[in-house]
């Protein structure tokens, strides 16, 4: 006879709370206890929230100098009740532009990782789906722009682009490509030989179904997490980028990177003007670095209790 | 006619070497050589211990690895010359139970997803109204509530979620089920259930099984016609009641009387046969008869010199096959077991030379039961 | 004297956030020298917890520790941490299920046995390497002296699981914990190993705890056993005694349950216990077992039930049971899992 118990209320007993239904819920209750997890998320919070409304928020425009007649050479005014963060070098509100920076930041961090996450995944899956000369192929592909370093790719294709905003998003992407394509692909191989798609393949489910139904769902867990991390790399890479002088070509752009440019120049007399768009780089990218480790450990198994 | 005919199949694993240019410089012979009749509506059970190819064996016959020599035909089909299109169709005729329920069930799928999925992939007759119904009474047969369909395999216990498992294979209304370990990763106390329920299910819906276990006592509880194998090809094979009552091949012997028996009294007087030494690696198997190495009975010739075909025994036990040359005499008495000394292992190539006199004799004098006599406790 | 005396042992996993569980509940056992106990029970029972905390080796966060644990006179739950680091090695030692992972994969076999007797046994190390040797020798270990320079990974699984138990022993400790030692184990193999463990408790004299969940490794091997339930142990005997008379409804549903090789009639129904180690009652209000019992009435939900002598007091066979197996023949009808 076949009496097993399914009955919620005795199936549970000892455990206190009822299980949640699905493992993504489970995941996101033990992000939200964690108390990284949510500083991470306030930073995120905040700073998506600046970029979205920066016109509301900043007091002035960023490119507005109308308070150039402040400012002698050496002597720039400090913080005050209309200038919160004080009047950079050229006449303009820094306060302003360290709000209407976050959008730039934003911008370049969100697109430079969809365009590379999109093609770093698509490169995975056909390698980690097919396997055999086809994964050879794309990773030997994929090992190549590996051993390009980095900012060096960047350089060369602001280079080859023009000094853009565009072409920073791309060198960004593109060094992020084979990151994505790597991991996705290792992980798909470890799911291939789980017995969970073996199961799947002796009831004659075909190829295409086992891959996008079952291989690339349970696969994508550690792309989450290295998407947010990568969020946080980005917009380190765009103000570096911005730093040399590769990007928007438009020098009145309010950009952390760019500030930091432009603050080099006065470091003795105003450092605080350096200090401002570094802090911000470093809390924005902290708030995603932060949410990223949270993510893993709260997606990852092991830590399961 | 058998439902499953399996002839001379051969599962070899190359073993390559080198980065960039590979070079087969070995296989590991996992499955080498063996033949298989399994008529339909019984049981049959596969037993050896890890490593003796059983799980590949199961794998192969259902083409979850490609055979590389041999063939099997099911229900007159021989389904390794199927192109991959026509062997998913074929599929749906027989179909796996796993040992680990948990790791074999998708963690992100729900009970309901889990099994239409094989029903839409089949194009089960009468859409997803029908295919509900499907679903509900399948959770019915393995005993399980209908209210879980909504749930997530962490939610269930793992007897639960093996006749999840076993639900989904029955799916398809398969005539072949072959269970790989299918309790061997359940608590003790929930073994007896899912074993239960197998054979429930085998006279309900007329199922042939293929049973494939370690655990010797649970293959005998459900099969019908049991076969041993060890290191890739079949030693012994017979009625489960022959083959318990009286083994025939040394190693069937070794075997038996080594499984722990849960009464006090009996493992007190029963006589013990302690098999020295490990398997050998499948990469390089002995010559001659693969057990000789570790064989009580072992004789000077042929044993390790020519490999011992399964062959019945139609005088002294019709119906029961045994891949040993001396068989006869060991049933008789004519031959008697001797002392083995413990053959080394070869775990990395460069560890390969045969243990020395030396040891042999460390054995003896540190007085343990090694090099004893066996049969002797 | 028993040479370890375990009073009223609890274990209590706290958690913040969330209620706490009560692991191993007011247990209590002994452990003659000499003399083969056996711990019995299923996956979340408590066994293991048990034996961890015998040995001192459950993490201090987050664990509440209650009860006593003597060996050879000497109170293990109030030593400090180093105290307690010479104890195990020397006095008390274990074997865990997966050798793999309890040996350091990058230290040679050598190495690992000479360090524990340098540290323990303050050996030097041209004697500590002989007495490996002889270790290794003693455990049945082939070509002994090769095997010293090897790593973990070039031996077999029930090598490197006999090396795990010349380690144990090296020491000559007065204690041995085994944990599962054969589960990762094929039957021969087993079968190797257990005769091992026989023949080093009959040698050394040493008492040895064998915490398993295969009753019949138990009938081979112990003297007393232990069957443990949801954190309690709900049935004690001598190893004859148990087998003969099992008392405790679980203890007989097991035994029943469990396919044998030498059955009579291998086609019959097994006899199965329903439901899972899920459905569970809180031992506070009753009887753990309840929900799956075939013999539970009312009065077993009626608070924690007690245990009750169904032996002499020279040869003790407590049951935690109000009706236990063989004291009646009135079967109660239907209260199965729900």
């Amino acid at each position: 006879m076949s009496v097993e118990t399914t009955d919620a209320t005795t199936a549970t007993a000892t455990t206190p709370s009822r299980p949640p239904a699905s493992l993504g819920r489970e995941a996101l209750r033990r992000l939200v206890r964690n108390p990284m997890a949510v500083v991470g998320m306030v930073l995120i919070g905040v700073f998506v929230l600046v970029a979205i409304f920066a016109p509301l928020i900043a007091p002035y425009s960023p490119t507005d100098n109308s308070w150039l007649d402040q400012v002698r050479p050496g002597q720039y005014p400090g913080p005050s009740a209309e200038h919160w963060l004080g009047i950079d070098p050229l006449g303009r509100d820094v306060f302003s532009r360290i709000i209407f920076g976050a959008r730039q930041s934003l911008l370049i961090g969100v697109v430079a990782l969809a365009l590379g996450a999109i093609a770093g995944i698509a490169l995975g899956v056909l390698a980690g789906a097919f396997g055999g000369w086809v994964d050879t192929l794309v990773m030997r592909f994929v090992d190549i722009m590996l051993s390009v370093p980095g900012l060096l790719f960047a350089i060369a294709v602001a280079a080859m682009l023009g000094q853009s905003l565009t072409s920073v998003m791309i060198a960004i992407a593109v060094v992020n490509v084979p990151i994505f394509a790597r991991l996705l692909r290792g992980e798909m191989l470890g799911q291939r030989g789980a017995d969970y798609v073996l199961a799947a393949r002796s009831l004659g489910i075909s190829r295409s179904a086992i891959v996008f139904r079952h291989v690339l769902p349970n696969s994508f867990t550690p792309v989450i997490v290295q998407g947010t991390l990568t969020l946080a790399l980005a917009i380190v890479e765009a103000a570096g980028l911005a730093f040399l002088g590769l990007s928007s070509s438009n020098p009145s752009t309010p950009e952390w990177g760019r500030m930091l440019t432009d603050a080099q120049e006065t470091l003795t007399s105003a450092p605080m003007l350096a200090v401002y768009p570094g802090l911000a780089i470093v809390l924005a990218a902290l708030g995603f670095t932060l949410v990223g480790e949270s993510l893993r450990e709260a997606l990852d198994p092991k830590f399961r209790r | 006619m058998s439902l499953l005919e399996v002839r001379d199949l051969e599962v070899h694993f190359p073993i390559r070497s080198g980065t960039l240019f590979q070079r087969t410089v070995g296989a590991v012979k996992a499955v080498d050589g063996v033949d298989l009749d399994i008529e339909a509506g019984t049981t049959f059970g596969l037993v050896g211990e890890s490593g003796c190819g059983k799980s590949t064996l199961g794998r192969a016959i259902m083409r979850l690895t490609e055979p590389t020599k041999g063939s099997v035909t099911l229900d007159g089909q021989d389904i390794l010359a199927l192109s991959e299109r026509k062997m998913r169709a074929v599929r749906r005729q027989f179909q796996m139970v796993f040992q680990d329920p948990m790791a074999s069930l998708d963690p992100r799928q729900s009970v309901e997803s889990m099994l239409t999925e094989p029903l839409r992939a089949h194009k089960f007759p009468g859409g997803s109204a029908a295919h509900a119904k499907r679903v509900r009474e399948l959770l019915d047969v393995v005993g399980l509530p209908e209210s879980v369909v909504n749930r997530y395999p962490h939610e269930f216990s793992g007897g639960q979620r093996q006749r999840l498992g076993i639900a989904r294979a029955l799916a398809l209304n398969p005539s072949l089920i072959i269970a790989d370990e299918p309790v061997s990763a359940l608590d003790v106390s929930i073994q007896a259930q899912v074993i239960n329920l197998l054979k429930e299910l085998q006279e309900r819906f007329s199922l042939t099984y293929v049973v494939i276990a370690h655990d010797l006592a649970v293959v005998r509880h459900i099969s019908k016609t049991v076969a041993v194998m060890y290191l890739g090809g079949i030693v012994e094979q017979a009625p489960a009641a022959d083959l318990y009552r009286q083994p025939l091949h040394p190693y069937t012997r070794a075997l038996m009387s080594a499984v722990p028996v849960p009464d006090p009294n009996v493992e007190e007087t029963r006589s013990r046969i302690l098999l020295q030494g490990d398997l050998p690696s499948p990469a390089n198997p002995p010559a001659g008869c693969r057990f000789h190495t570790r064989c009580p009975w072992k004789q000077a010739t042929r044993c390790d010199t020519e490999r011992p075909a399964l062959r019945e025994l139609p005088l002294v036990a019709p119906g029961h096959k045994v891949a040993c040359h001396y068989a006869e005499d060991i049933l008789s008495g004519t031959l008697t077991p001797h002392e083995v000394r413990p053959e080394e292992v070869a775990m990395t190539p460069a560890a390969d030379e045969p243990g020395s006199i030396e040891t042999t004799e460390a054995h003896v004098a540190g007085g343990l039961t090694p090099g004893g006599p066996p049969g002797a406790r | 004297m028993s040479l370890l005396e375990v009073r009223d042992l609890s274990v209590t996993f706290t958690r913040s956030g969330s209620e706490p569980v009560h692991a191993v509940d007011g247990v209590s056992f002994d452990v003659a020298a000499g003399q083969s106990v056996g711990i019995v029970g299923e996956s979340g029972s408590g066994k293991s917890v048990t034996s961890l905390a015998v040995m001192g080796l459950l993490p201090s966060r987050g664990v509440r520790v209650g009860g006593t644990v003597m060996l050879d006179g000497n109170e293990l739950t109030d030593m400090d941490q180093r105290a307690l680091r010479d104890v195990r090695g020397r006095d008390v030692a274990m074997i865990f299920q997966d050798p793999m992972t309890s040996l350091n994969p990058v230290v040679t076999i050598g190495r690992q046995l000479t360090e524990v007797l340098i540290r323990h046994a303050g050996l030097a190390k041209g004697a500590a390497k002989a007495e490996a040797e002889q270790l290794l020798r003693r455990v049945g270990i082939p070509d002994p002296v090769r095997r010293l320079g090897e790593y973990p990974h070039q031996l077999s699984g029930g090598m490197r699981q006999r090396v795990m138990i010349a380690i144990a022993i090296a020491c000559r400790p007065k204690l041995l914990i085994a944990d599962e030692p054969t589960t990762a184990l094929d039957v021969t193999i087993q079968a190797q190993i257990l005769d091992l463990l026989r023949t080093l408790v009959a040698e050394s004299g040493c008492g040895m705890i064998m915490i398993t969940h295969d009753l019949g490794v138990v009938a081979g091997l112990c003297d007393d056993v232990h069957v443990m339930y949801s954190g309690r142990i709900v049935e004690s005997a001598g190893t004859k005694d148990l087998f003969a008379r099992p008392s405790h409804p679980y203890t007989d549903g097991l035994l029943q349950s469990i396919p044998r090789i030498d059955d009579e009639d291998p086609d019959a129904v097994l006899h199965t216990i329903p439901g899972s180690a899920r459905d569970t009652v809180a031992w506070e209000r009753g009887c753990a077992f309840q929900p799956r019992c075939s013999r539970a009435v009312a009065e077993c939900l009626a608070g924690p039930p007690a245990m009750a002598e169904l032996g002499t007091p020279l040869v003790p066979h407590p049951v935690r049971c109000l009706r236990p197996v063989g004291d009646d023949v009135v079967l109660h009808e239907g209260n199965v899992a729900r």
